[in-house]
């Protein structure tokens, strides 16, 4: 099992599950990262942090410390 | 006329064309205000029918209908009719983005539970069908059980059909129940819940379903507080838990339960309506991000971009801001000259039309500010900026989205204070709003230049390269950056403590921004500031004048230097028109005449509190008059100059800008004495330490008004008072005691 924060950009995978029940991470769910949704690493900040996924469709922001609480199974053929 | 008006709420997603959608429907019609005792802003307009008039309501943007907050609370008050100024809803406009359908209906079944007549106005088609997406629209309209209207907001289509779909809607009445999207056993922990709130005898009315529902999803504690009170609480808490337990063990864990169901509906409602092509295609807006988020490109354009917004704001908004001065300064020239000399002239002149200027004098600033924020806001790059200066801020316990509103402030913190509201978390909004007054401002820059042209001698340092002027400017500003910093970790730490908020924000498509949505913000802003701010600037303005004003009493000057004034007028008189001696004669009845002046100002209540306070000051180095001046320019620090003009004998009508006024107020600094010991009053320490003060303190009743605005409440620009004022007096104190001690360096 891994997490989405330890992604390799450019690389994609399905949720497997949002861990812990707090405000993140019901935030994290009501945006769309629901278990077995596709989610692509797409590039992260110049300064390192945040990085920038790519799900239903849509483009989302997360912090790092917020990609931990994804948990993600192996990862998906590249996207490009 | 209108037969009958109906309420509808309009509610969606951040970004999907809501207020575009809103100004469609409503044009200028609208009403602004603020929801009570929550910083959420209310915005009303009419909306005309065909045979009934619609008061439309426009919600906060929002992802979910899940309250863990007040400001969160208000749109489930307004939905639900608990908001007694507008009362039942009628109808809810849900607004979504046809290329982020899966997203945008997550709240579409939240609002659709809330039993409500729904029309749905799919937006951004044209966008859906670049990336490939078909929708069938009737067919959605079918699956949901609400109309779906397909509208182009930014050019009005569709609009008419809207509003028949609303009129049409609302005289259906309550719609059927539709089918919960939440599994069996979760709904009978509901009905439990419900019965058992419905037994606490002492609330008056049933707590609507959706909020019981609420309750059972809420973890954060927040709806618990809110609904069960009355020593029910208990009983609640107790039940809550054993419910969740129950729906853990049957696989249905709460919080998680709601977004599996929700998303499993949506997708549910979306087979065989929407297709979409198997990779995602790439549109323009996806390739100019990957420059604009790029390591190099992106920090490069985004340096860019702030470095033109703050050129044009001073560029453009310089000879603006010089031009309302001087209209102001003729207005009340040409009025004072229609009045007899005495205490009405002065109030009209100095008190009401001053103060009117001093308000207006913000405007350019503002409305420039503002235009280039709309801009970026509506095209979709403020959120990429919030991206790009996250980690930064978080080093002082912010997010990203405060780095634009305290970038904004070193212009003016007015637009910087108002700026906060992209900001969604209560604690870190205010924690912004109360350092940006911090940043230094274009109005502390002339009392900088001034003073440092005056006594920072200009010398290079650092081996020769570096200007010792340039580098104390950058000092100044480099203090108010980190004493900001440091105040908003001590205030996230103390006053303002509380969980981290999530960052996870949406970087949404590009889109050309919408010129009427720019002119609109930009216009109401700076209506927001005149209509909210301007009057009460305008009392504390007279406030001052009638302060440094009164009793205007100085029999000793009048008797000695009354008479001179009329002697010289008298040779002046005898002379020819504009022969030099008849201009010298001038120039020295207008130094006896500001002479007279001065000992007005001396003698006013001002002068003597300025007097009074001298034992206080003399610790920052400073002599009564310095003290004086920093007195008189609480209300707006810019006045400063003025403040000093008068007090050294050279009119009020000094012009900051003015580089010949710079130096004859300079000249008098330098030649200034103690009283006492007849040693010189301005020293580098002193200079530094009222430089310091006045980068530090919080010399603006405009921004603090402002804050009150915002914040919904007069303890924060209290507060914000206090502080800084504080630390500008121990500031000052500090480099002063430490700055005399220190071995003379020049």
């Amino acid at each position: 099992m891994s997490l989405l924060a330890e992604l390799p950009i450019g690389s994609r995978a399905r949720v497997r599950s949002i861990v812990g029940s707090d405000e993140l991470s019901v935030r994290l769910m009501e945006m769309g990262l629901t278990p077995g949704v596709e989610v692509a690493l797409v590039g992260k900040a110049p300064l390192g942090d945040p990085l920038e996924l790519e799900l239903r469709g849509y483009r989302l922001s997360v912090r790092r410390s917020e990609a931990a609480r994804v948990e993600i199974e192996s990862p998906l053929p590249a996207i490009h | 006329m209108a037969a009958h008006k109906f309420t509808v709420a309009l509610i969606g997603n951040p970004n999907t064309g809501k207020s575009t959608l809103f100004s469609a429907l409503a044009g200028i019609r609208q009403r602004v205000g603020n929801y009570p005792g929550v910083t959420v802003e209310k915005k009303i307009g009419t909306l005309r029918g065909d045979a009934c008039e619609y008061e439309l309501v426009d919600l906060p943007g929002t992802y979910s209908l899940a309250p863990r907050s007040p400001d969160e609370m208000v749109a489930v008050d307004v939905l639900l009719g608990n908001v007694a100024e507008l009362g039942p809803i009628d109808a809810v406009l849900s607004i979504v983005d046809a290329s982020n359908l899966d997203r945008n209906l997550y709240l579409v079944s939240q609002v659709l539970e809330l039993g409500l007549p729904t029309v749905i106005a799919l937006n951004m088609c044209d966008l859906a069908r670049a990336r490939g997406i078909q929708i069938d629209v009737e067919r959605l309209s079918a699956q949901l059980g609400a109309p779906v209207v397909e509208v182009q907001a930014n050019r009005q289509l569709g609009v008419k059909e809207l509003k028949e779909q609303l009129a049409a809607a609302i005289s259906a009445g309550i719609p059927a129940a539709r089918p919960s999207p939440f599994p069996q056993a979760f709904q009978e922990e509901v009905a439990a819940l419900e019965s058992l709130l419905a037994s606490n005898e002492i609330r008056a009315r049933a707590i609507p379903r959706y909020l019981v529902e609420r309750l059972m999803l809420d973890t954060s504690g927040y709806l618990q507080r809110a609904l069960a009170t009355n020593g029910f609480a208990d009983v609640v808490d107790g039940h809550l838990k054993l419910a969740r337990e129950r729906l853990a063990k049957a696989g249905l864990p709460v919080p998680a339960v709601e977004a599996q169901a929700r998303y499993g509906w949506v997708a549910q409602m979306l087979t065989g309506v929407v297709t979409r092509p198997p990779e995602r295609i790439e549109v323009r807006g996806d390739r100019i991000d990957r420059i604009l988020t790029h390591k190099v490109w992106g920090t490069l354009v985004f340096a860019a971009a702030m470095l033109a917004v703050f050129s044009a704001v001073f560029v453009v908004a310089d000879p603006l801001m010089q031009a309302i001065d001087s209209g102001i300064g003729w207005i009340g020239n040409e009025v004072g000259a229609r009045l007899d000399e005495g205490p009405l002239r002065s109030l009209v002149v100095d008190g009401v039309i001053g103060g009117v200027g001093s308000v207006l004098v913000f405007l350019p600033q503002i409305m420039i500010l503002f235009f280039f924020l709309a801009v970026l806001e509506d095209c979709g790059y403020m959120a990429r900026a919030a991206y790009l200066m996250d980690k930064l801020m978080v080093r002082v316990g912010l997010s990203g989205k405060s780095f634009i509103p305290l970038l904004s402030s070193f212009a003016c913190a007015i637009p910087g204070v108002m700026a906060t509201r992209v900001i969604e978390n209560r604690r870190d909004r205010l924690t912004t709003m109360l350092v940006a007054p911090l940043m230094s401002c274009s109005a502390r820059l002339p009392v900088y230049a001034i003073l440092i042209g005056a006594f920072i001698p200009p010398i290079a340092v650092a081996g020769g390269i570096v200007p010792l002027q340039g580098l104390v400017l950058f000092a100044m500003y480099l203090l108010g950056i980190v004493t900001a910093a440091l105040v908003a970790l001590v205030l996230k730490r103390t006053i303002l403590r509380g969980p981290t908020p999530p960052f996870v924000m949406e970087l949404p498509s590009y889109k050309w921004p919408s010129p009427k949505i720019v002119l609109e913000r930009m216009a109401e802003r700076a209506w927001a500031f005149i209509a909210r701010a301007g009057t009460l600037i305008l009392a504390v303005s007279i406030l001052v004048w009638a302060a440094s004003y009164f009793p205007h009493h100085a029999p000793e000057i009048e008797a000695s230097l009354g008479p001179r004034v009329h002697q010289l007028e008298l040779e002046r008189d005898a002379l020819v028109e504009h022969s030099p001696a008849r201009e010298q004669l001038d120039s020295q009845i207008n130094d006896v005449e500001n002479e007279i002046a001065a000992a007005y100002q001396r003698n006013s209540f001002l002068g003597r509190l300025g007097h009074w306070i001298e034992p206080a000051v003399r610790p920052l180095g400073w002599d009564w008059r310095i003290g004086c001046a920093a007195l008189a320019s609480f209300p707006a620090r810019e006045v400063v100059m003025g403040a000093l003009g008068v007090i050294y004998n050279l009119g009020s009508d000094l012009d900051v800008g003015d580089a010949s006024d710079q130096d004859r107020l300079s000249a008098r600094m330098r030649a200034a004495v103690w009283e006492d010991t007849g040693e010189p009053v301005y020293t580098v320490p002193v200079a530094l330490s009222i430089m310091v003060f006045f980068a530090l303190c919080a010399q603006c009743a405009s921004t603090l008004v402002i804050i009150r605005r915002e914040s919904g409440n007069w303890w924060w620009p209290a507060f914000t008072f206090v502080y800084m004022t504080t630390l500008a007096y121990l500031g000052a104190m500090a480099t002063y005691q430490v700055g005399s001690r220190l071995p003379t360096i020049f």
